[in-house]
């Protein structure tokens, strides 16, 4: 691990001002979860970590008429234990009980969730975000197992988000703050498949902090994540499904389907959510979307399967989802 | 000479109990130090740098910068110029520092330029490894061309397991200082009496100068008897920065990479057999790697158990790959031919259209032991349910989520291994009993302290233990399930050589002969005459100023039938599986194990847990991953080098055969026979839960859904 300096602001505005212009400089610690792997393996070389676990106005959850705002710092095991999230998001709660380790839900934050970098063995073993060696991608030929089926290219690593596909699903939007001003995004925006080694897979630009999450309100709405894990303990889910159904009546008014562990973003399903529209979901119907939901794929060398479980994941989350309450 | 045989069944005390491990608190509650917990007084850190090149060779190093860091203590080069490199992870240079982050700081301002060779570091398609392959020839027996053309049915199968690694829950590394000429070496092993001398002869220093200490070791299985590179490296450096204790212990992902894995095992099966079921004959085409080394097969373990099937051709080619040689794991080469065996018998009962129990069964004349294998089948299948859910292949009703049955086989040796103890009376009737043995975690202090106390007459807590300590009476290393054989025997020698001496004390006041005297609650006694006593704090007393010491040696060439080898044993598993998804989950595994005298049904059991829980890894999650460009491996964290976590084991249901015939038959080690059957067992169930024959394992999703697609093809 590279020496660096580290801060534990009380405020944003401290935190803000600690970061820094240019990328990989500094880095924001929250669970740590991700982070200090990392920097072990210096693949990421800060001079400078900000602890942002002191900051309270990162913390909490609370309902609004906005909808339901997390603060960036809630871990998943806070968000597990909210009674609205149980019970109104079962998409988001399933999602954060995928990360399947206690000790990962009390330490890892919803921000950090997002902000992960991918768990691709090609980037953690030094190749970089595009797994490149000698000017072409290791990935198509080599062992692409637990890699992308969407996308095309040239990054195949898959999100490492678990919360991305539930928060997209759910219409959720992020917040970012500066030290110029702040923004916000849809989560799907915030979520970008890089197109050079130098690019990042998510929005946030050198000096900017995710600061909460907003999540819609939920009424009406059904939903559901369906993971498909080889393992139930500590292992990262093979491919994923969240789904929200706003309902009219027993069908569907409108819906949204994301995928999980396909791409290097989560990935909008529109083909899928088109598939239900104005239907009631059956098994017959549910079977069609998810087959809609992975008409684009286009698997690489070893990794063909992960289609088949893709579509039944969209299958299985969409059943699920119409069995719960609106 | 007393009489050194078991006391009899219903006489035992302690011997055959269920009882806690005596170091379970220590353990569960984090006060056990292992090798890799101690933080001594000025003690360094070591860290190694290792070849990210699969094949090379390197051109020059330079490790200016690396010297030039505060806080580094030495730095040593282990691969100079010239060297050849023929794994990536192999070891290039080390470090020690006053800190783990500064020796892993300044491992990484090492300079080396390597001359970057060409590398094969994959072997599961046998026509890409060229000249790596080296045929070892073909061992025939009977005619096997004859019986296959004479056969009702012949039965073909493709099957792979790949290579694993150990993945011991402590890694390997030491903690050595020296002080002068004298060396204290804490090192992770399953040989403390052994591993010094080992050490002493890499660096040429007499093996007395070797003072080895280990309390705890957290799991070797195999791959822990060597003292390694490592260890002489860390020797020098502690050397080098005048003798400051240095501990270097390799991360998890070198761990992985280069301190042992297990060979695959690849290849075609073709048997024959009449219609009963009766097999005719075996043939079997396998390559397998260890490694640089290649991978050797014993040709007479094929067919596994069934070893007398009548004509038999067996072909083998051992692979030589860029990748770190293997280690001896659990039961060397059997789980994978095990596996192997029980699946080519179980597509043979699919293509007889047979309950393949009723094949093990009929078959079992070709065992050397029918008798005990079709009382375990039948014990195995009673506690599986199989005869109401056994159904014939792929029979499995509706739904995605199938649920199958499937056998697995076993032997093993087991006989207790050259071992010697000490026991020691004092005049205050206090006992020490010494061994230079260790216990990997698998109960030995116990057993050791059973036997001494049973034989003594006293209770368990009035015996000290010293183990992990080669000032000790030597033992021999812990592999090939030799130890509880090795060491109760030696220490129920000991004891009662000890006792003896004691006897010859208080013989006078009781008034009658040695040989009329017995240990028994805390007392020594007239046999026939209990009333006729003293307790045995009064009798130490007898001693006076003279102190007992007596030895006691198990000789593997002359046991005197307290212990032996030679065990089978039948595992059934029991699993459901996901057909849209190709995730198995499994249910149940019924461990029916064949042993001799238990001294500890509690440990032995654990044993049994112990080996299903690791066999299952290599059956459904676990596999060395290594990409054909960068001749790495890829899977060095314990997130992709996937492992069962306690949600993914299922029920174990063991049941040890326990019986006065058995029992007869002395003490044999059981820390290898129960992970033989596993894989095979749970390949053979999701067989007959989805109709289909996943050949490689481990049962991914990805290989389960491809094995389906290729049915509907």
């Amino acid at each position: 691990m590279q020496p660096f300096e580290y801060a534990s602001p009380k405020t944003l505005q401290e935190a803000l001002g600690l970061l820094a212009a240019r990328p990989g400089e500094v880095e924001v610690l929250a669970g740590g979860t991700d982070l200090l792997n990392l920097m072990k393996e210096f693949l990421a070389t800060p001079k400078r970590v900000v602890n942002i676990k002191d900051i309270k106005e990162l913390g909490g959850i609370q309902k609004t008429t906005a909808g339901l705002r997390l603060g960036a710092t809630v871990t998943l095991d806070e968000l597990l234990s909210n009674a609205a999230v149980r019970s109104e998001y079962p998409a988001l709660a399933a999602a954060a009980r995928g990360v399947n380790s206690q000790q990962m839900r009390n330490m890892g934050t919803v921000g950090g969730d997002l902000c992960q970098r991918p768990y691709c063995w090609y980037f953690r073993n030094g190749f970089g975000l595009l797994a490149m060696k000698d000017g072409k991608s290791l990935v198509p030929d080599g062992e692409n197992r637990y890699h992308a089926i969407f996308g095309g290219g040239p990054a195949y690593f898959v999100s490492a988000s678990s919360l991305g596909p539930a928060l997209i699903a759910l219409g959720a939007k992020v917040k970012l703050a500066s030290s110029s001003g702040n923004r916000e995004l849809p989560v799907e925006q915030f979520f970008l498949a890089p197109r050079t080694a130098q690019d990042r897979e998510v929005a946030l630009r050198p000096g900017e902090i995710l600061t909460e999450i907003v999540i819609p309100p939920a009424a009406g709405v059904r939903n559901a994540t369906y993971e498909v894990r080889q393992k139930e303990a500590l292992d990262y889910a093979l491919a994923t499904a969240s789904v929200a159904l706003r309902m009219k009546g027993s069908a569907v008014e409108s819906a949204q389907v994301v995928l999980g562990q396909v791409a290097p973003t989560p990935w909008v399903a529109s083909g899928a959510a088109q598939a239900v529209a104005g239907k009631t979901i059956t098994e017959q119907v549910a079977e069609q979307a998810g087959q809609a939901a992975v008409a684009g794929a286009k698997p690489l060398s070893g990794n063909a399967y992960k289609v088949q479980l893709a579509r039944v994941a969209v299958k299985r989350a969409l059943l699920e989802a119409a069995r719960g309450k609106a | 000479m007393p009489d050194y045989k078991w006391p009899p069944m219903d006489k035992r005390r302690l011997i055959g109990k269920p009882i806690s491990r005596l170091d379970g608190a220590e353990k569960a509650s984090g006060r056990a130090k292992y090798s890799s917990d101690l933080n001594l007084p000025g003690m360094l850190f070591g860290a190694l740098l290792t070849s990210p090149h699969a094949h090379a060779r390197v051109r020059s190093i330079d490790t200016s910068e690396a010297e030039k860091t505060a806080g580094v203590k030495a730095v040593r080069v282990i691969a100079t110029p010239g060297t050849e490199i023929r794994w990536a992870g192999a070891e290039v240079a080390a470090v020690a520092a006053t800190k783990e982050e500064i020796a892993r700081d300044a491992v990484r301002k090492i300079k080396v330029d390597y001359e970057v060779l060409p590398h094969v570091v994959r072997e599961d398609k046998l026509s890409e490894v060229g000249t790596r392959a080296k045929p070892a020839g073909e061992t025939v027996s009977g005619d096997p061309d004859a019986a296959f053309k004479e056969a009702d049915v012949v039965s073909e199968g493709e099957y792979g397991i790949p290579v694993l690694a150990h993945c011991c829950m402590e890694p390997h590394g030491q903690v050595i200082a020296w002080d002068g000429k004298q060396m204290t070496y804490y090192p992770t092993t399953q040989g403390v009496s052994a591993i010094g001398p080992d050490l002493a002869k890499t660096l040429e220093i007499p093996a007395t100068s070797v003072h080895v200490q280990q309390q705890h070791m957290g799991g070797g299985f195999g791959s822990k008897f060597q003292s390694d590179l490592w260890g002489a490296e860390c020797a020098r450096l502690s050397r080098a920065s005048g003798g400051s204790p240095v501990k270097l212990f390799l991360d998890r992902a070198t761990d992985l990479v280069i301190a042992g894995v297990r060979p695959s095992l690849w290849g075609k099966v073709k048997l024959a057999a009449k219609k009963d079921g009766t097999i005719t004959a075996w043939q079997s085409e396998t390559w397998s790697t260890g490694g640089f080394g290649g991978g050797g097969l014993n040709a007479d373990l094929f067919p596994y158990v069934y070893r007398e099937v009548p004509n038999r051709r067996i072909q083998h080619t051992a692979v030589s790959l860029n990748a770190a040689s293997q280690r001896a794991w659990r039961a060397p080469m059997h789980p994978q031919v095990s596996f192997i065996t029980a699946v080519a018998m179980e597509d043979m009962a699919a293509s007889l259209k047979m309950d393949p129990l009723e094949l093990f069964s009929k078959n079992a004349n070709y065992t050397a032991r029918a008798e005990v294998y079709r009382a375990q089948l039948k014990k195995a299948a009673e506690l599986a349910g199989w005869s109401k859910l056994w159904h014939a292949r792929g029979d499995s009703g509706k739904g995605p989520i199938k649920r199958g049955l499937g056998i697995g086989i076993s032997t093993w040796g087991g006989a207790g291994h050259a071992s010697q103890c000490r026991t020691t009376i004092h005049p205050d009737g206090s006992v020490v009993v010494e061994l230079g043995t260790q216990d990997l975690g698998t109960g030995t202090r116990t057993v050791i302290t059973q036997v001494a106390a049973e034989s003594l007459g006293l209770p368990i807590n009035a015996i000290k233990l010293n183990i992990g300590d080669n000032k000790y009476p030597p033992s021999n290393p812990s592999g090939g399930s030799t130890t509880v054989g090795g060491v109760c025997s030696s220490t129920r020698k000991s004891a009662l050589n000890a006792l003896e001496k004691l006897f010859a004390a208080v013989a006078p006041a009781l008034g009658a002969p040695v040989d009329q005297l017995e240990a028994v609650d805390g007392k020594i006694q007239v046999k026939g005459n209990p009333a006729k006593n003293i307790a045995w704090k009064a009798a130490c007393q007898k001693l006076g100023m003279q102190t007992i010491s007596e030895m006691g040696a198990n000789d593997p060439r002359a046991t005197l039938g307290l212990n032996t080898g030679g065990v089978g044993g039948i595992q059934i598993a029991d699993v459901s599986v996901d057909v849209e998804t190709g995730v198995v989950k499994l249910n149940r595994i019924v461990i029916v194990q064949d042993c001799g005298l238990i001294v500890n049904p509690k440990t032995s059991e654990s044993q049994c847990f112990g080996a299903a829980t690791m066999a299952l890894c290599g059956a459904l999650m676990e596999e060395r991953v290594m990409d054909r460009v960068t001749g790495r491996m890829l899977n060095t964290g314990l997130d992709f080098y996937k492992l069962a976590g306690i949600s993914d084991i299922g029920n174990i249901i063991v049941h040890l055969d326990i019986s006065p015939e058995h029992d007869a038959r002395g003490i044999i080690g059981l820390g290898e026979p129960p992970v033989n059957p596993t894989i095979g067992a749970i390949s053979n169930a999701v067989a007959n839960a989805i109709g289909v024959r996943v050949p490689t394992v481990p049962m991914t999703p990805d290989r389960v859904l491809a094995a389906l697609e290729r049915r509907k093809a």
